[in-house]
């Protein structure tokens, strides 16, 4: 390091996942779970799932019907339009249902959550509560990250369940397709714990992966209006990387 | 706004609704095998299997009665051994039953077809396959028919 504006150029990306890290050792070694704290993950559960549950729904009904529709074409041309169901479910349990459930769910929910804890640290409140003897982390922090990690895997499960009702519907209602075949090759094809579980095993880490960025960036913005803004930027954007390249990773351990 | 009572609420039926949608996926899209009840394992071996893989199905007569569990390789006389699990539905095969790779279609998938004998014993769990014939292999053959006099390589 030649220079001072190099070396931070270079450190503070560094230090800013240093930061990221050592603010989540300190919300779980601060984990304490009580029913008021249980009633506050629920809380935290219906502003993250339930609110999002309108988006993913319609979502995963269009994905459905489209993956269904472009696989439908390609396969006709190659006589093989039975395995519609098995590509769909595939690819829907491995990859598009975590991965797409998790950009929507950056979108929807982490936006709000930065937002709101953003706003909190802006108006003071985080202080507040301080200086109430009351512990943010325990308070705030923690039970928005435990609801990412129950809320993702619960809607990437709707999602892929609205998908696979828009694939149905497009191919047993619209091509006319067998339904009992189209659920019989789903079945023969789609493995329980390597398909089906590990999709899911994706999920929660995306979840996790979500709810610790958005609940970061929040902590961390800025107290201005700007500060809050970009921040809630920055969550959609490092949420989309991070949830990409952990999906690379994990497939390549998985596979 | 609404109350924390019906907050939770919501929550608690959004979490059901998910709980519901993996029991749904989890039993209704994937596979189980052919086989979800009892049953029973025979080995076979063979010299080539092909592209035979686990969970394969194996069949009697066309109808699906169990499947490939494991493959093999008898690292003593370099043959495949392939482990199957047959459906206690159908503990009745007769001990001298054949079994051979097969492929469905041209290009489907290959699985373990199994010809009943007429030996009064039956199959016992663990018991092996004594008669079988291996995968065919596309290469061999052209290479068989061009050269007429290519025997016995890789084959019994």
């Amino acid at each position: 390091m030649n220079n001072g504006a190099s070396h931070t150029v270079l450190t503070a990306p560094l230090r800013e996942l240093g930061r990221a890290g050592l603010f989540l050792l300190t919300a779980f070694s601060r984990m304490r779970f009580g029913p008021r704290q249980l009633a506050e993950i629920l809380r935290q559960v219906y502003f993250a799932g339930v609110r999002s549950l309108v988006i993913i729904v319609i979502c995963g009904f269009f994905v459905g019907l489209v993956l269904t529709l472009q696989t439908y074409d390609t396969l006709t041309r190659f006589g093989a339009a039975d395995a519609v169901s098995t590509v769909l479910a595939l690819s829907l349990f491995r990859e598009l249902g975590p991965v797409l459930a998790a950009l929507l769910f950056a979108g929807r929910a982490g936006t709000s959550i930065t937002a709101e804890i953003g706003l909190m640290r802006a108006t003071e409140q985080l202080d507040a509560l301080d200086l109430m003897a009351i512990d943010p982390m325990e308070r705030i922090v923690q039970p928005r990250l435990l609801a990412g990690l129950i809320a993702l895997p619960a809607l990437v499960l709707i999602f892929n369940l609205t998908a696979i009702v828009g694939g149905i519907f497009f191919a047993v209602f619209l091509m006319g397709s067998d339904p009992i075949s189209f659920w019989a090759n789903m079945q023969s094809s789609v493995e329980l714990m390597r398909d089906f579980g590990g999709g899911m095993f994706k999920s929660v880490c995306f979840g996790f992966v979500a709810a610790w960025l958005a609940v970061w960036f929040g902590w961390s913005a800025r107290p201005t209006s700007e500060g809050v803004a970009l921040a809630t930027t920055q969550t959609v954007i490092a949420t989309a990387i991070a949830v990409l390249v952990l999906d690379f990773i994990l497939s390549a351990f998985m596979l | 706004m609404k109350s924390s009572h019906q907050i939770e609420l919501t929550a608690g039926i959004f979490l059901l609704l998910a709980i519901a949608a993996l029991v749904f996926l989890a039993l209704h899209a994937t596979d189980r095998g052919v086989v979800s009840g009892e049953s029973y394992e025979v080995t076979a071996r063979f010299s080539n299997v092909g592209g035979l893989t686990p969970r394969a199905t194996v069949s009697m007569g066309g109808v699906a009665i169990g499947m490939v569990d494991a493959i093999e390789l008898d690292p003593e006389t370099f043959e495949a051994r392939v482990t199957m699990r047959i459906s206690r539905e159908y503990d009745n095969l007769p001990d001298d039953t054949s079994a051979s790779i097969l492929t469905s279609g041209i290009l489907g998938d290959q699985y373990v077809g199994l010809e009943p004998g007429g030996s009064p014993e039956v199959l016992q769990d663990g018991d092996r396959i004594l008669i079988t014939s291996s995968a065919m292999v596309l290469e061999q053959l052209i290479s068989r028919y061009m050269f007429n006099s290519e025997e016995g390589q890789g084959e019994e």
